[in-house]
């Protein structure tokens, strides 16, 4: 599967994280946030005006923007 | 004898730790400041079976890393303070992540108890949770809660008092893979043998080493030891130990939940079906604007007869206590200074309490988050996070309230931005100063003016917010990380334990400085100039040319003249300062109106001054230093009177820049001459 970065990942698609990208201190607060490498995430939905973007990850709900989200290197499952 | 014992509430956010605090406490509890920050400390106190309890509730926090404020202080006061006891909350139908910090409560070795919290949704939802499982894995006691019906409660107190009379466990239940415990051993034994580290948990530190932990790795800078810790660090540089580190953390967690729960993960929640509606692309916005205007006609039409009530009472009290006083410049001292003071303070009240009300009930429901996720775009733009924005849309009604709501917003470079920036944005007080200035001048026009004049603040608001972005307040964006927290049925005794605190808060903390500003306004309109044979406190010279403050209206009289301003309105914006409507009062009585408002409107549209003039005085009333209640909250939660004179003088500032552009450019071309 082709490696995609999660903000272009279509809502209602579900992906599985392979790497942080970003800095230090936002990996690691992105990774507390349980988003660890093997993790899967379900793309919930854009806000009304197109950012921030709502995930599902281990059962609660999460928002990044797109900016965030970038960081996040992901493959689609399914 | 009672015993006495420190218990600190730990949790994620969103998972009922207010409502434990306010179960174990009830009334009991004290709202303060962490010591240095402007980050909100809530204490309380509970007496149970002969142990006096003492609660900390802790910051929110999902970890216990340095990259946020709230985990700082959180940690601190673990390492610092050493409680007796740390509860943590958890919620039940969301195990896993909060099992997260469980791992790192551990990890530094606190004693802890688990409240296992939502117990009632996690069944609705279809989860089965073998709580004795847990507690046999994690060796720490887990106690089913109910924290806003109060279940479970007196068990957990009952947990909390048998493990604090135990000893101390040393052993960390989570291990790491054989390369991270080697490192680890060999981090420990350095710091064993510097009696610097000994204040900290070696285990601990050492893996917060490894994870890269800032704030550590610069206690560790200070050892002489440090040398040879670099040596070991730097081994790990390449290999992104603290990815493998949350990852283990989550895989032990996996690992347990696999044993000890089934989690009903099939079926769609009903937080996610709400807001397919509420968060909708072509829903989303409506709803928001509607529930903004909900809460915005409530708090502010609901209050306006109490305030009404307040002012009345207040201005009959004055009068019949100057009746009663027969030294006249007593009766003014205590009616005009000191009751009409604390009509000043408690006039605001109304506002402040419904607004809390509300904002609690959209915080609690899990609302808040959604309007910040809706919102998020448009404040991203001028560098600000979506929390922004329901302070700013309250500060419409009444700045105080609105710069008391930016508590919501977690970056404290943001909140300071938005309670920087909150003050131009146009409130109701400012309305009666529009009404009759632009009714004097423009007539049928009125309503455009005073339209351009509420967007005059917008864009101001906007654009200063921006430019300290990037200039007195740089930095980073905060990075926007933001749970959608399930939507639950908010309590009302949560919510009215929460306005009544924002209320106290409000009394205590702005009220002296509001009161204190009121009188000293009196004191100058009392005092008559040296020389004017004024007597002090008399009728004749209150707010008079021969008063204090009529002196410093001449005095400043040369610097507003370039506006267009006499000695009048600076005497009138001095007034302004204690109430923005007052500058209506002040002109009657400059300008020989009375409290006529008719009169004095036409007797300015009779050309006592220019509608240019005019229009400036409109936009300085605008942005020029806000009231004192403004004042207050602002240095209340800013916590530096540094930052609230940067507002005041920045604000007057822009007044001054604004209104002499106008008026020189204005009288040059001959517009509105
Ligand atoms: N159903 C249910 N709701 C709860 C429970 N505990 C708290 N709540 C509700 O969850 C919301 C958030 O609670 P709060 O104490 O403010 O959470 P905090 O953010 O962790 O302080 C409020 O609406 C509470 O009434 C519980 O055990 N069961």
């Amino acid at each position: 599967m082709p490696e995609k970065t999660l903000d272009l990942i279509e809502p209602e698609t579900s992906v599985k994280i392979l790497k942080l990208t970003g800095q230090r201190s936002l990996r690691k607060r992105i990774l507390d946030m349980g988003l660890t490498p093997g993790t899967k995430v379900e793309v919930m939905r854009r806000a009304p005006l197109g950012d921030p973007v709502e995930f599902k990850i281990k059962g609660y709900n999460l928002s990044l923007r797109k900016k965030e989200a970038q960081t996040v290197l992901v493959e689609t499952v399914e | 004898m009672t015993k006495k014992i420190t218990v600190a509430l730990a949790g994620n956010p969103n998972v009922g730790k207010t409502s434990v605090f306010n179960a174990i406490t009830g009334s009991r509890q004290h709202v303060g400041n962490w010591p240095g920050v402007t980050v909100e400390r809530k204490m309380g106190k509970r007496v149970y079976k002969n142990t006096e309890m003492e609660i900390v509730d802790l910051p929110g926090t999902y970890s216990l890393t340095t990259y946020s404020l709230d985990e700082i202080i959180a940690r601190d006061f673990l390492i610092e303070e050493k409680p007796d006891i740390v509860v943590q909350v958890i919620d039940a139908t969301n195990l896993e992540r909060n099992l997260y910090l469980s791992t790192q409560l551990m990890e530094l070795g606190v004693k802890l108890v688990i409240a296992l919290n939502m117990k009632d949704l996690a069944l609705a939802k279809g989860n089965r949770i073998d709580e004795e499982k847990i507690q046999e894995f994690l060796d720490v006691p887990v106690i089913p809660t109910i924290a806003s019906k109060g279940t479970g409660i007196e068990r957990l107190l009952d947990a909390v008092i048998e493990e604090a009379s135990k000893a101390r466990k040393n052993d960390d239940p989570l291990s790491y893979d054989e390369a991270t415990e080697g490192m680890v051993h060999e981090l420990e034994v350095i710091l064993k043998s510097d009696q610097y580290f000994a204040h900290y948990p070696s285990r601990w530190f050492s893996i917060k080493l490894l994870e890269g932990d800032e704030n550590i790795i610069k206690k560790a800078q200070e050892s002489k030891k440090y040398t040879q810790i670099r040596e070991i660090l730097r081994k790990t540089d390449e290999d992104n130990f603290e990815t493998k580190i949350a990852d283990q953390r989550y895989s032990t967690i996996q690992a347990m939940l696999r044993q000890v729960c089934d989690i009903n993960t099939s079926q769609l929640s009903g937080s996610d079906m709400v807001d397919r509606v509420v968060t909708n692309k072509l829903l989303g916005i409506p709803i928001f604007l509607a529930l903004m205007w909900a809460a915005f006609e409530l708090t502010f039409t609901f209050a306006t007869p109490f305030m009404n009530m307040i002012d009345i009472f207040f201005g009959w009290l004055a009068g019949a206590t100057a009746e009663v006083i027969s030294t006249e410049w007593l009766a003014s001292l205590v009616g005009d200074g000191i009751i009409a003071g604390i009509g000043s303070v408690l006039i605001f009240l109304p506002n402040i309490l419904l607004l809390f009300f509300m904002l609690s009930l959209m915080e609690d429901s899990g609302y808040m988050a959604r309007a910040a996720f809706i919102m998020d775009r448009v404040m991203g733009r001028i560098g600000l996070h979506g929390k922004s924005f329901i302070p700013l849309i309250m500060g419409f009604g009444c700045n105080v309230p609105a710069i008391m709501a930016t508590r919501t917003i977690e970056d404290p470079r943001d909140r300071l931005i938005t309670i920087l920036v909150a003050p131009f944005i146009s409130c109701g007080a400012r309305l009666p100063v529009y009404v009759l200035l632009a009714g004097a001048f423009f007539g049928r026009d009125a309503g455009i003016v005073i339209f351009g004049l509420y967007a005059l603040g917008i864009l101001v608001a906007v654009l200063s917010a921006k430019l300290m972005r990037t200039t007195v307040l740089r930095g980073e964006d905060a990075p926007f990380i933001m749970e959608l927290p399930d939507y639950r049925l908010p309590t009302l005794k949560g919510s009215f334990i929460h306005m009544w605190e924002r209320a106290k808060i409000y009394l205590k903390k702005a009220g002296g400085i509001i009161l204190i500003g009121v009188v000293g306004v009196w004191l100058l309109a009392s005092i008559p100039a040296p020389g004017s044979g004024g007597v002090f406190g008399s009728e004749e010279i209150y707010g008079s040319t021969d008063s204090l403050v009529g002196v410093i209206g001449h005095l400043i009289e040369p610097l507003v003249a370039p506006l267009g301003f006499d000695w009048r309105i600076a005497v009138a914006l001095v007034f302004g300062i204690v109430a923005k409507e007052i500058v209506v009062g002040s002109m009657g009585v400059l300008y020989g109106a009375g409290e006529d408002e008719q009169n004095l409107s036409n007797i300015l549209a009779a050309g006592a001054m220019t509608p240019l003039a005019g229009l400036g005085l409109m936009v300085f009333t605008l942005l020029y230093v806000p009231c004192f209640a403004c004042i207050g909250v602002i240095k209340r939660e800013t916590g530096s009177w540094k930052w609230t004179l940067f507002q005041l003088v920045y604000g007057t500032g822009l007044a001054w820049v604004f209104a002499f552009t106008l008026y020189q450019i204005g009288s040059r071309i001959g517009f509105l001459t």
